[in-house]
């Protein structure tokens, strides 16, 4: 039974005017649906719902924006529909453009901050260990709670909003102590220390671990120590989007899992699973949809890359060209796109073909030039939702996979890295 | 989680579902490509499912079906989901249009595609269209 406290209360019943009510109806709804006994102070919110789907996102904010709605806490926004550095690159219909930038409008003037990022956890100011935060945004989320120890439930699209006005979330789901604990094990055996070693095996591992685990909170084990903050970005991405991992821990690299009996609470796991390298081989296969070798694009940067990663691409390119007909493309957000143009690594990508995207990402928005021929990508949740939502052909690879084949002008992997022990 | 009335034909579908990518609003079919159902329709369907997934963007996807009258009945799920109840309760916020989403504590193993099926508050009765 959901108890309120006197503001609360006093709010849902419209004391501080019909915005603050209709965010409060939406908040004990969802409590009440999650039979939530109270609700908790948050300290920040990420909203995902600036993201136009339809004009419901259109109708929904703009209730609250015409009802004089205003967050209360720190708000940074997700990613939109449109890239507004880039303008030229949306392929779009004009009408859906101008409503995508009502969208965008309508949370500015809500006071969110234009961050344009599904990576706010790339951004300067972030939250603590131990802090209650209401983000929506399926890999931000499993990044804030699993890599930040910070603490917020997997919510989704319109209480994202409502909790940012409120300042207030159900004290549900991983919010709640008890639901942080490790309750099945996953243990890496028998995979080459060539492969733990390199970025692919990690959005390889999430993709595998997502339809395993499903909601249960896994802690995988037999990773190397003090794995970093981008390999578990690109875990996480993938675990969120093939299954429902909102938290997952790593034993000797994640805040909460010092070690794995700490990561289970000290009781004993509910399911065990063994995952050895056939088992990568074949998650790895699920993520490409064909064989055929004509490349037409490559996305990178699902979700927005980061500082490290795009100094992996300079390296990685070297002073080679992206070949003509394949276009390449780099999601990321403002803020780290100033900081590799600090770096003079922006001009040097751009100058060999590589496309800079900001604000937004390719697998879901008309910004790809050719979507007929195999696009490749080093994001596992890039390759599992863009043949849904563009009808594209994927092929899933390394960095440097995606690298050589940009450069070659056709698919071309290092299959021996799944084969060799 | 959201109860309601509601009743129609069962779709009932293998694996869960992310509505975000997984479902497209203007038409109510299914387009993740790796999904068992896909092309099917839930559009007017008691849609039954083992659990949602994925990503957090479904909740605005299931209330623009709604919207847009593409979007199913009910939603039965073995397992609860809130980024789904969420969707069906500003749906009801906005529009006035309930879709009742239950959790069935027995699971959904009973239910199939072609059922005859009625929500009514939090309770839910089928006929199989097998039987008749």
């Amino acid at each position: 039974m959901l108890r309120l406290d006197e503001r609360d209360a006093a709010r849902l019943a419209g004391e501080e005017g019909p915005a603050v009510a209709l965010a409060m109806r939406v908040v004990t709804r969802v409590a009440e649906a999650m039979e939530a006994e109270r609700l908790l102070d948050i300290v920040g919110a990420h909203i995902d719902s600036c993201l136009f789907t339809g004009m419901a996102s259109l109708d929904f904010a703009g209730r609250l924006a015409d009802d004089g709605a205003r967050v209360s806490v720190p708000t940074t926004l997700n990613v939109s529909s449109l890239d507004l550095l880039h303008p030229e690159l949306s392929r779009g219909d004009a009408e859906e453009v101008r409503l995508s930038r009502r969208l965008m409008d309508r949370f500015e003037e809500m006071g969110c901050r234009p961050t344009w990022t599904c990576a706010p956890y790339q951004l300067e100011e972030r939250p603590g260990f131990g802090e209650h935060v209401a983000w929506a945004e399926s890999n931000a989320i499993v990044f804030a709670n699993s890599v930040l120890g910070a603490r917020t439930h997997r919510w989704g699209d319109f209480i994202d909003l409502c909790c940012a006005i409120t300042g207030r979330a159900p004290a549900a789901g991983l919010h709640l102590d008890a639901n942080r604990l490790a309750t099945t094990v996953v243990r890496l055996n028998g995979v080459s220390d060539e492969l733990l070693d390199r970025d692919v095996l990690y959005p390889v591992l999430g993709g595998l671990i997502g339809p395993l685990v499903g909601k249960a909170v896994p802690v995988i084990v037999g990773l190397p120590d003090g794995v970093s903050e981008d390999r578990l970005k690109a875990l996480g991405a993938a675990a969120a989007s093939t299954g429902s991992v909102g938290l997952f821990h790593v034993a000797g690299s994640t805040p909460e899992a010092p070690t794995l009996d700490a990561a289970l609470g000290g009781r004993a796991p509910v399911a065990e699973f063994e995952v050895g390298p056939e088992d990568l081989r074949a998650a790895r296969d699920r993520l490409s949809t064909t064989d055929d070798d004509r490349l037409r694009t490559v996305s990178l940067g699902t979700p927005h890359y980061s500082v490290g990663q795009f100094g992996r691409l300079v390296e990685v390119l070297g002073d080679r060209r992206i070949h003509d007909g394949v276009n390449v493309y780099a999601s990321t957000g403002r803020d780290v796109l100033r900081e590799v143009e600090l770096r003079g690594w922006a001009d040097r990508l751009v100058d060999a073909g590589v496309q800079m995207v900001v604000d937004t990402c390719t697998y879901f928005t008309s910004i790809i030039e050719d979507t007929s021929g195999t696009s490749m990508t080093d994001s596992a949740k890039w390759a599992y939702y863009a043949p849904g939502n563009l009808g594209v052909e994927v092929v899933f690879g390394s960095i440097e996979d995606c690298v050589e084949s940009a450069v070659a002008g056709r698919v071309v992997r290092d299959e021996g890295l799944w084969t060799r022990v | 989680m959201v109860a309601g009335e509601a009743s129609g034909e069962v779709l009932r579908l293998d694996e869960p579902l992310s509505f975000w990518g997984g479902l497209d609003p203007t038409t109510g079919r299914i387009i993740d490509r790796r999904h068992p159902q896909v092309g099917e329709s839930v559009a007017d369907r008691v849609l039954v499912m083992p659990s949602g997934k994925g990503s957090s963007g479904g909740s605005s996807v299931l209330c623009e079906a709604v919207r847009a009258g593409t979007g199913p009945r009910a939603v039965l799920m073995a397992e609860p989901d809130e980024i789904i109840a969420l969707g069906a309760v500003v749906a009801d916020e906005l529009y006035g249009r309930l879709v009742p989403v239950v959790v069935l504590a027995e699971g959904i193993d009973g239910l199939h595609t072609g059922d005859r099926c009625t929500v009514s508050g939090q309770t839910v009765s089928a006929y199989s269209a097998r039987r008749s």
